[in-house]
């Protein structure tokens, strides 16, 4: 049986960080910039889950569920940012927010 | 069976690249969802069943659907029915469908063809994930559980809104 080499799948991972990354620097929107950073997550964990399999140990996918439960915590919280900038700001623009008028 | 992982992979690839582009926010979602899926099908290759699950459960279901329901509470606007009628056009969900079609028949080929374990990595199951999770790990279960807790707690106190108070006899009414 022939194997998945483990670099495809670390650059599956890294391709999809970027591309993560890439949606977080460009996009102005400000729930577009909080999906970007599920999907770097989401990478992040493709990449335990890889290191994982090629040991053939649990310890990759304990670290996934990690980052899982992160990632929920996060969304929840920004989730409950977006709705607040919105009824402060009226716009889903990032940029209206960039000074905290502390 | 290699083949598989990179056809899942393409997908996963492409579906992200869809998700950064897009001008709609639920047409990125929508491609969201499948990228999140076509991921689970690289775990499910790469001999992961149980986080295969989870991912589909947690990030395609609860993650966006939590999106979804914040975008449908900020377009609470006269101009909404015009633009779910806009949304609504039959050309945009032909990607997705044509996308998760693939993966379909892909996991279907996986899940059927010589057994369970798939592309030479040895299946870890939900048993022994478990145990290492319940075992060595379990001051982060904990850890994890302070978080969801703080999470919580920090989501209810942002998302709270100060209720507008019209007249000084109604605020006792109001509350």
């Amino acid at each position: 049986m022939d194997d998945v080499p483990i670099e495809s799948g670390l650059v599956l991972a890294s391709i999809l960080f970027i591309l993560g990354m890439i949606g977080v620097l460009t996009r102005r929107n400000i729930i577009f910039m909080l999906i970007s950073v599920e999907i770097m997550l989401n990478a992040a964990g493709l990449a335990f889950i890889v290191a994982g399999a090629k040991w053939a140990q649990a310890d990759g996918q304990v670290m996934f569920i990690f980052i899982l439960t992160m990632a929920a915590a996060e969304v929840s919280v920004g989730l409950a940012l977006i709705l607040q900038i919105y009824h402060q700001l009226k716009t889903l623009d990032s940029d209206a927010a960039s000074k905290m008028n502390g | 069976m290699e083949v598989t992982f990179y056809i899942a992979s393409a997908v996963a690839v492409y579906a992200t690249i869809m998700v950064i582009t897009r001008h709609n926010l639920i047409h990125a979602l929508l491609y969201l969802v499948l990228s999140f899926m076509a991921v689970a099908v690289v775990f499910y290759i790469l001999g992961a069943p149980f986080i295969a699950a989870l991912e589909v459960i947690m990030y395609a279901g609860a993650i966006v659907v939590l999106i979804i329901f914040v975008i449908m509470m900020l377009n609470l606007k006269a101009e909404a029915v015009e633009q779910e009628r806009k949304w609504l056009s039959r050309g945009i969900f032909i990607g997705p469908a044509v996308l998760s079609l693939i993966l379909l028949v892909e996991l279907l080929y996986v899940v059927t063809a010589s057994g369970v374990s798939s592309s030479g990595y040895p299946m870890v199951d939900a048993k022994a994930v478990g145990m290492s999770l319940y075992g060595p790990y379990v001051i982060g279960v904990e850890l994890s559980g302070i978080l969801l807790m703080s999470g919580i707690v920090g989501a209810y106190h942002l998302g709270r809104q100060k209720k507008k108070i019209v007249h000084r006899f109604l605020e006792k009414a109001e509350e």
